[in-house]
């Protein structure tokens, strides 16, 4: 009965927000799309997207960025969902421990990286340990490289998968297994069988989550990696087009392409799992 | 993972001795990536207390003196400045327009109403980078690039449709009898949101504040890209800090690292008491209960 003929004076409370969202993400949005199309120098439309996909230092970055987001992502994946399951529960461990992964996701990429620098570096604690341990000598190289990188993804994309993970866990009734453990079922059957199969959407969701912030990675990037070889990912490329070269007009392409590859994965992956396409989810554009 | 199906007794014992083994490993790894976790920021810690370490465990020995030198450095004093001010201003806004249009979305059917749902969502889909390159573009044409009130409204865009998401479940557990009670009685729209809504939501409204804040803090990318030298935050500080590594002594940006990191947490813990730690990812379970 809610449906009164006259004007709903409630949607005005939505519409600062609305009109907020519209002129900030929106405009600029489209905005950057038709710069994109307007080259700086004196060329045809379509010039900065030939310009990108002809520079070899330019389109590699699609697949450095690649090489970088899939592996961690399936790492972080493939470790949150078994150790989330393992943590269900409310008892204090379990709850203590989730509240230690907290950690790493309120630190941010820049204070690992720093951390990493100190801790993984050729005179940090860990190089000491394994020449003190003999496992191996001289130093290690887990900093400036394609590994230091990868790891940081994995640090600080891992507490994020498993929060979400423990959240769709934890939102699937226990009474089904409970159910089921009535009839005989082992945990790593109720695992099996009951939990897995109403998980697939949410692990699906999660990776695409995880991805798009892994593919998104600048700081470590450049603090932690080599920047201007194996880890010259897409969004160095994009932020020394638009602040270094102020050719924002490629900036914007670069932009685009990132957030077109970006769908074409998360569609892959919701493809996959044989999930419809929904708006939401697959909005990795922008 | 190989899990089977056990039928004979034999099947059965081994499958609990495999679960156990797979529980232990399951264990060890956590404990494995806490524990390196741990070691990674006690050596942050050691490093800005330290006075020489070079290939030892520990340092020669111990000093405050990297903190004073961090603070005159980088600035600090201003750079705190700069972040509490936008940090203050992003959880007010985001609170004052996200509340009401919770409401509306939580509360009312119209046209378009999905629609305006994947508005909100999008923002925490796209990486900040993504769109961020195109938002700083406009924000310099607008001369509000560099400025700290590009900053605050760079930190909007994720800020505002998280503090929504989170707000609209609040908003449909209260019962609407109470507002058509107040309105019953002659209550306006403001007056039934000061004194029957807000007092209600105020949980809520505190949980999701505490959120954005923390978020905020450590959000990097929109800062990043539309910071001038005097509107950087903390962590962007602690970037170019940490960047320029070469010529500034170790122990001094890691002193700066303690203190970003020691306001995160603060806050964090803070946080905690009130919310549920998965709400700090997520969002999109929420989400469909919004329409």
């Amino acid at each position: 009965m809610m449906a009164a003929p006259r004007f709903d004076r409630a949607l005005l409370l939505v519409t600062p927000a609305t009109l907020f969202m519209l002129l900030l993400f929106i405009y600029p949005f489209i905005y950057g799309l038709v710069l994109s199309f307007q080259p700086m120098e004196e060329a045809g439309w379509l010039a900065n997207y030939q310009k990108f996909f002809s520079t070899a230092n330019l389109w590699m970055t699609i697949g450095t960025t690649l090489k970088l987001a899939l592996p961690a992502t399936m790492v972080n994946v493939a470790l949150a969902l078994p150790m989330a399951f393992k943590m269900r529960g409310t008892s204090r461990i379990q709850k203590l421990v989730t509240m230690l992964l907290v950690i790493p996701v309120t630190l941010g990429t820049v204070l690992i990286a720093e951390g990493m620098l100190t801790y993984f570096g050729p005179r940090g604690w860990l190089s000491q340990t394994l020449q003190w341990l003999h496992l191996y000598e001289g130093p290690i190289r887990l900093t400036h490289n394609y590994w230091g990188v990868l790891i940081s993804l994995v640090i600080s994309g891992f507490p994020f998968v498993f929060l979400l993970m423990l959240s769709y866990i934890t939102g699937i009734d226990p009474v089904l297994a409970r159910a089921a453990s009535t009839l005989g079922a082992s945990p790593a059957a109720q695992f099996r069988h009951i939990y897995l199969p109403l998980l697939i959407p949410g692990i699906a969701m999660a990776f695409c989550l995880a991805f798009v912030q892994a593919f998104s990675v600048l700081p470590s990037a450049v603090l932690l990696g080599a920047p201007a070889g194996p880890t010259r990912v897409i969004s160095i490329a994009a932020y020394e087009a638009a602040f270094e070269q102020y050719d924002y007009s490629m900036a914007s392409a670069i932009a685009m392409i990132m957030g077109f590859v970006q769908l074409v994965v998360v569609a892959a992956v919701l493809s996959l799992r044989g999930l419809f396409y929904r708006g939401p989810v697959a909005g990795g554009k922008g | 993972m190989a899990m089977k199906k056990h039928l004979a007794g034999g099947g059965m014992m081994r499958g609990r001795w495999i679960d156990r083994a797979w529980s232990g490993l399951i264990a060890g790894l956590m404990a494995f990536f806490l524990l390196n976790i741990g070691l990674m920021i006690a050596a942050v810690a050691v490093n800005s207390f330290g006075k020489r370490w070079l290939g030892t465990w520990l340092p020669e020995g111990w000093t405050l003196n990297w903190y004073a030198e961090a603070w005159k450095e980088f600035q600090l004093g201003s750079v705190l400045l700069v972040t509490a001010e936008v940090v203050g201003a992003v959880v007010l806004l985001a609170v004052l327009l996200g509340v009401p249009a919770a409401y509306t979305l939580a509360r009312r059917d119209f046209p378009g109403k999905k629609l305006l749902m994947l508005l909100f969502l999008l923002p925490l889909m796209v990486p900040p980078i993504t769109y961020g390159i195109p938002l700083a573009t406009v924000l310099y044409k607008l001369h509000l690039g560099g400025t700290i009130y590009g900053v605050i409204l760079a930190n909007l865009i994720p800020a505002l449709p998280f503090v929504i998401l989170v707000m609209t479940p609040f908003i449909e557990q209260i019962d609407p009898n109470l507002e058509s009670a107040a309105r019953v009685f002659g209550a306006s729209t403001g007056r039934v949101f000061r004194h029957v809504l807000v007092p209600l939501l105020a949980p809520g409204i505190l949980a999701a504040a505490l959120l954005v804040l923390v978020r905020t803090t450590a959000l990097f990318e929109l800062t990043f890209l539309t910071a001038g030298s005097d509107s950087q935050t903390l962590v962007v500080a602690l970037y170019y800090a940490v960047f320029a590594a070469g010529v500034r002594a170790t122990q001094s940006v890691d002193a700066m690292a303690m203190v970003y990191m020691v306001m995160t947490l603060v806050w964090l813990l803070i946080a905690l008491r009130f919310v549920n730690p998965t709400q700090l990812v997520s969002r999109v379970r929420e989400a469909p209960r919004g329409n």
